[in-house]
């Protein structure tokens, strides 16, 4: 195994290397404050129509419930296999939904009123460090509902917990993009799901097997692997989002 | 006909690689035994997909820099091109590995990863029907093109190399070198990676070419 990491941590440092680059040639103070201010307005648009968040919850605790009852279960029964596959679905499933309405739910007036005050880098950054918020709340909610109705078979928690924040980050970064292709097409709930499905696979892959590793209380180098390629497709997305959200964002 | 000798190259390969493929003396290996042949069937489909799949995304990022409509139709018909190559790729290997893993669908990581990279270009085309308005179709597919193919990088080359494999050469490093092939199918495997190349690009060129008529033709007809 020791020649299998090294293309994963060539791949790594070029694509951080890259991101420096990119972000360096802008100007990253009017950039982070554009970022915070619009973080700012998502912060407070959410509080302020808390149906939208209260429904996500819902949602959760419902699918989550649906899991139980379709298993016919009594705590702890489920194969550990079988459990670490169903939380992930669950959560897939839910952060398709979350970040789906991320683009949709702006209407037209706001865009363009957005679009003469900031730069589009700014947007969908603000957008993903907003979304990623979103599904680590999420997440965690879900993990911690997850773990009480069908019970928890983790053995190493901080493993669980850092996959966990992996996955919300990865999730978070490659749907927004997704979801703001989606906001421009007609039938943008279907193509959410069929256009995101094939980006989020190998994220999933990776996130299912650093978690398998943190269940059965693995020694964390084990996830070495992962972790790194990880890292690195969350580098390549965001930096490709960065690069092409300007040219969806103008119409 | 100075410009089109690549066709006749293409041809003649071509026959050559069928020809040669079939008839030429191969290896005798357990488990493979004359499947062996598919070497040269198969495995050239991935390298004219890769081609193709990469052909289209640099017209899409040249749509992005230079709207044209020339750059779209290239980059999609490449796209479908390759979709096609990438068809033909995972149904000769599927019954290649009927024949030597025992399944159709062998879980393999590299079958999954091109089944999941498939479906990734069967959604870009599904994106494209869904807008009727041509430029922004352009635009925004030239978009996921290149946010696709970014992210199929890392499932092709990174995926396959941290899991085991069935495929030649793989749990490591799948170089080429691991292939045990010997020089007499060196001589057969490397003309056919050439001409199923070429075929591609040649199918590509010709469709191009008639869907920008047709475009033209459209403009005059309401014109």
């Amino acid at each position: 195994m020791v020649n299998t990491r090294r293309p994963a941590d060539t791949f790594l440092f070029i694509t951080i290397l890259n991101i420096c680059v990119v972000t360096l040639r802008q100007n990253i103070k009017v950039l982070l404050r554009e970022v915070l201010y619009l973080m700012q307005k998502d912060f407070v648009l959410e509080w302020r129509q808390k149906y939208a968040f209260n429904g996500m919850l819902l949602y959760v605790g419902s699918t989550v419930f649906i899991c139980y009852l379709s298993f016919g279960l009594r705590g702890g029964t489920l194969g550990v296999p079988v459990w670490n596959a169903l939380f992930w679905i669950i959560l897939l499933f839910t952060s398709v939904n979350a970040i789906a309405k991320s683009f949709m739910q702006e209407n037209k007036g706001r865009l363009l009123y957005l679009y003469t005050l900031v730069s589009p880098q700014g947007v969908i950054l603000a957008k993903i460090a907003y979304n990623t918020c979103l599904m680590l709340v999420l997440a965690l909610l879900c993990y911690l509902f997850y773990a009480v109705v069908i019970g928890n078979p983790v053995q190493d928690e901080g493993m669980f917990l850092a996959t966990i924040l992996l996955g919300a980050v990865g999730f978070s970064t490659s749907l927004t993009m997704i979801s703001g292709i989606a906001a421009k097409a007609s039938n943008s709930s279907t193509l959410m799901a069929i256009l995101s499905f094939p980006v989020i696979i190998p994220m999933l892959l990776m996130l299912m097997k650093m978690s398998k590793n943190a269940i059965d209380g693995l020694e964390r180098a084990a996830s070495t692997d992962e972790l790194t390629t990880l890292l690195a497709i969350n580098a390549i997305v965001i930096t490709v989002s960065y690069i092409l959200f300007p040219y969806l964002w103008r119409n | 006909m100075q410009k089109n000798w690549w066709k006749v190259v293409t041809v003649l390969l071509l026959v050559y690689t069928v020809v040669a493929g079939f008839l030429n003396d191969v290896p005798r290996l357990a488990i493979l035994n004359e499947s062996i042949r598919n070497t040269y069937f198969h495995v050239p489909m991935w390298f004219g997909m890769i081609l193709l799949l990469l052909i289209s995304v640099i017209y899409a990022i040249k749509y992005l820099k230079t709207p044209t409509l020339r750059n779209d139709i290239i980059s999609t018909e490449a796209a479908r091109v390759g979709l096609l190559f990438g068809v033909l790729g995972i149904i000769t290997g599927m019954g290649w590995a009927s024949v030597t893993w025992g399944e159709f669908w062998s879980n393999d990581p590299k079958q999954n990863a091109s089944a999941i990279g498939l479906l990734m270009y069967f959604a870009y085309f599904v994106l494209r029907g869904s807008f009727a308005e041509q430029q922004q179709r352009a635009r925004i597919s030239a978009v996921y093109n290149i946010f696709a193919y970014a992210a199929l990088i890392p499932l092709l080359f990174i995926l396959p190399r941290l899991t085991d494999s069935l495929h030649p050469g793989n749990g490591g490093n799948p170089g080429f070198s691991s292939y045990d092939m010997d020089s007499k199918m060196r001589m057969v495997f490397y003309p056919a990676v050439i001409a199923w190349t070429l075929l591609g690009v040649w199918i590509l060129n010709v469709k191009s070419r008639f869907e920008i008529l047709k475009q033209k033709l459209y403009e005059h007809a309401h014109a």
